[in-house]
């Protein structure tokens, strides 16, 4: 008999990809999905339930569908998806509890996937080079999303004590990115000025949101469990990323930030919380090589190509610099040719 | 200035010229690299194509002319592979590391560019922070340190930290206390050979007469130095006292049989006893063949 997967969150765009990639997956027979809101783009061939989590109703799906693996993918990354802080915290750390709740009634369940995100390691000048999985954060996050995910997380954990026959795995995530994906770190590109802290120059790590996909998916079949670190190979410097952009950029001391990147995003999705200039003074990134070894997982795309795509899906590039450096450089090579 | 161009007088400058031409092409694609971050950084931030065409070259005037470094026993640093480089840290601000790094960068045969392990306080300082990482450093902390060896990088630490670069002028060359000698586990764990590494001239850099602490304090810094010409003379205070210098890389401590001695304190506190007293010594001999100070 093939397998019965629920996966929350299905209505935004990861989880939508991600109930499509288990569809097309022959071993897997039902797809369920679950989110607050109606998927935006019909979810062909699975089943779409539109609940809130943060009710006990979750359970009779889980019961009534004979669902075996869950896929947690219902934490929100910023408020205005959710409409607040209240409610996003609500969402994310009360709609787990009440998720895991269920699981752990639910007589069917025999796997559970939950993605996480490498936020929950903090951002600071302490922090090695690479976190590894084991690694306890040097700057723990005091608040927003990665606070949330630490939560959650501290949940899953604990519902994995509770049910040890439960096989668990939490994949942390880098900063999901590529041509489709909104995400406050891709709003953050998409400035027409992109403010950055003065004298600091955060490593970033990106992993293509079919990556991560991919990943999930891997999660859901493979037979290890565990924490692991998903990653495309290598990091960008976020002054070379912004070049890459050929957006203009807006250097400032880490303690403005927040102000100047609201004053210049009043309404976008870009984040500015203490939590996010952190990370955008110091950068962080994540060794994955214990998800290659075990989960038998590699990403197909490095940060560095991930990038792109997402820099080609949203027609930004460094044209006029180009342009510039074109000019410059014919001008050299002609003059060169008069004085031959 | 690579866009300085030489008006040719006669044909015979025409090769001159044109190999200007070129170095201005060369110029215009790495300007081209650098502004549309077509480059790569490794895990840890380096920088390798802004280290060496940014970074060096302004050092290389002050290790060459100014210094006069005598890079001495260079053939004790392996051609690959990791190794770590232990040395004596001293003259106020950390110029000593920087003119190893050179000394590695422009006088080995193999161009090897050395990792350094740094204080915290490094990472947390704007400007500097964002320049450490590019120049390929890093924090000091064990899974940096392990990482960066087992990949086969020369690695480079200077165990006295800020008790070295900061003692008393008076207590020059008296090497202080090694830490807690993690880097000596990093090493056996790694399976790397220990290079002891003596520096003998920048002691004599910035003498460091005295410290005002309280300003010190003030500004979040380990101490603030009081030097003969500094702060008295301004910035002009700032230049450094035209020493000469000796590095000498010293014979290799191999560790390929001592790995499973890295959990065993008592053995590592006494290799990076010996590490230090070889260290000390060196010193003592280079002080004394050393002709003049200046």
């Amino acid at each position: 008999m093939g397998r019965v997967v629920l996966v929350t969150g299905a209505a935004r765009h990861l989880g939508g990809l991600m109930v499509r990639s288990l569809v097309r997956d022959p071993s897997v027979d039902r797809v369920v999905g679950v989110d607050v809101v109606p998927p935006r783009r019909p979810l062909l061939g699975a089943e779409f339930v539109r609940a809130d989590i943060r009710n006990p109703v979750i359970g009779r799906v889980l019961g009534s569908a004979g669902v075996d693996t869950v896929v947690h993918m219902g934490v929100i990354a910023t408020p205005q998806q959710a409409g607040g802080r209240t409610a996003m915290k609500d969402i994310n750390v009360i709609g787990t509890m009440q998720l895991l709740a269920a699981c752990q009634k639910s007589e069917s369940v025999r796997r559970l996937v939950v993605k996480s995100t490498s936020s929950v390691y903090g951002a600071g000048p302490r922090d090695p080079a690479l976190f590894t999985e084991g690694m306890t954060p040097k700057h723990p996050p005091t608040s927003g999303w990665a606070k949330d995910s630490v939560e959650v997380e501290g949940y899953v954990r604990g519902f994995a004590r509770r049910r040890p026959d439960v096989e668990v795995s939490i994949l942390r995530l880098a900063n999901v990115i590529g041509p489709r994906v909104e995400t406050a770190m891709t709003a953050y590109f998409t400035l027409p000025i992109i403010p950055t802290v003065l004298g600091f120059d955060a490593r970033l790590q990106f992993v293509h949101e079919d990556d991560a996909i991919a990943a999930l998916h891997r999660a859901v079949t493979a037979s290890a469990t565990g924490v692991f670190n998903i990653a495309g190979d290598g990091v960008l410097a976020l002054s070379q990323a912004v070049r890459r952009t050929g957006r203009p950029t807006l250097s400032v001391p880490g303690a403005l930030l927040g102000v100047v990147g609201r004053a210049l995003a009043p309404t976008r999705l870009v984040d500015f919380s203490n939590e996010q200039v952190r990370f955008l003074t110091y950068g962080r990134a994540i060794d994955t090589s214990r998800a290659q070894r075990e989960l038998g997982f590699v990403t197909k795309r490095s940060t560095s190509a991930a990038f792109d795509e997402f820099l080609a899906g949203h027609d930004l590039s460094p044209g006029l610099v180009t342009g510039i450096l074109d000019g410059a450089a014919s001008l050299v090579s002609t003059r060169g040719a008069a004085h031959a | 200035m690579p866009d300085a161009r030489i008006i040719p007088l006669d044909p015979s400058a025409h090769r001159a010229e044109s190999v200007d031409a070129h170095s201005e092409e060369g110029f215009l694609d790495f300007l081209r690299r650098r502004l549309t971050g077509d480059y790569t950084v490794d895990d840890f931030g380096f920088d390798a194509d802004l280290t060496d065409h940014v970074l060096i070259p302004p050092l290389r005037p002050l290790y060459e002319r100014w210094f006069r470094v005598e890079v001495r026993g260079v053939e004790n640093v392996p051609s690959t592979g990791g190794a770590l480089i232990v040395a004596n840290h001293s003259g106020t601000i950390a110029l000593d590391s920087v003119m190893t790094q050179v000394a590695l960068h422009d006088h080995h045969p193999a161009h090897r560019h050395l990792r350094m392990l740094g204080a915290d306080l490094v990472f947390q300082t704007p400007f500097l922070s964002a320049l450490a990482r590019k120049a390929g450093h890093t924090l000091a902390c064990m899974p940096d340190a392990e990482r960066l060896l087992t990949s086969g990088e020369l690695v480079g630490v200077w165990p006295e930290g800020f008790k070295g670069i900061g003692k008393p002028f008076s207590e020059r060359y008296k090497l202080q206390r090694f830490g807690r000698g993690g880097f000596v586990s990093a090493a056996l764990r790694a399976r790397v050979p220990i290079i002891p590494t003596a520096i003998v001239g920048a002691e004599e850099t910035y003498p460091k007469l005295g410290n005002i602490a309280p300003l010190a304090r003030l500004l979040g810094l380990p101490y603030f130095p009081v030097t003969p010409t500094f702060p008295w003379l301004g910035p002009l205070g700032m230049i450094p006292l035209p020493s000469r210098w000796i590095i000498a890389f010293g014979e290799p401590v191999h560790t390929e049989d001592l790995a499973e001695e890295a959990d065993d304190p008592m053995a590592v506190l006494e290799l990076t006893d010996a590490v230090r007293e070889r260290i000390q010594q060196s010193l003592y001999r280079l002080l004394v063949q050393r002709e003049s100070t200046f």
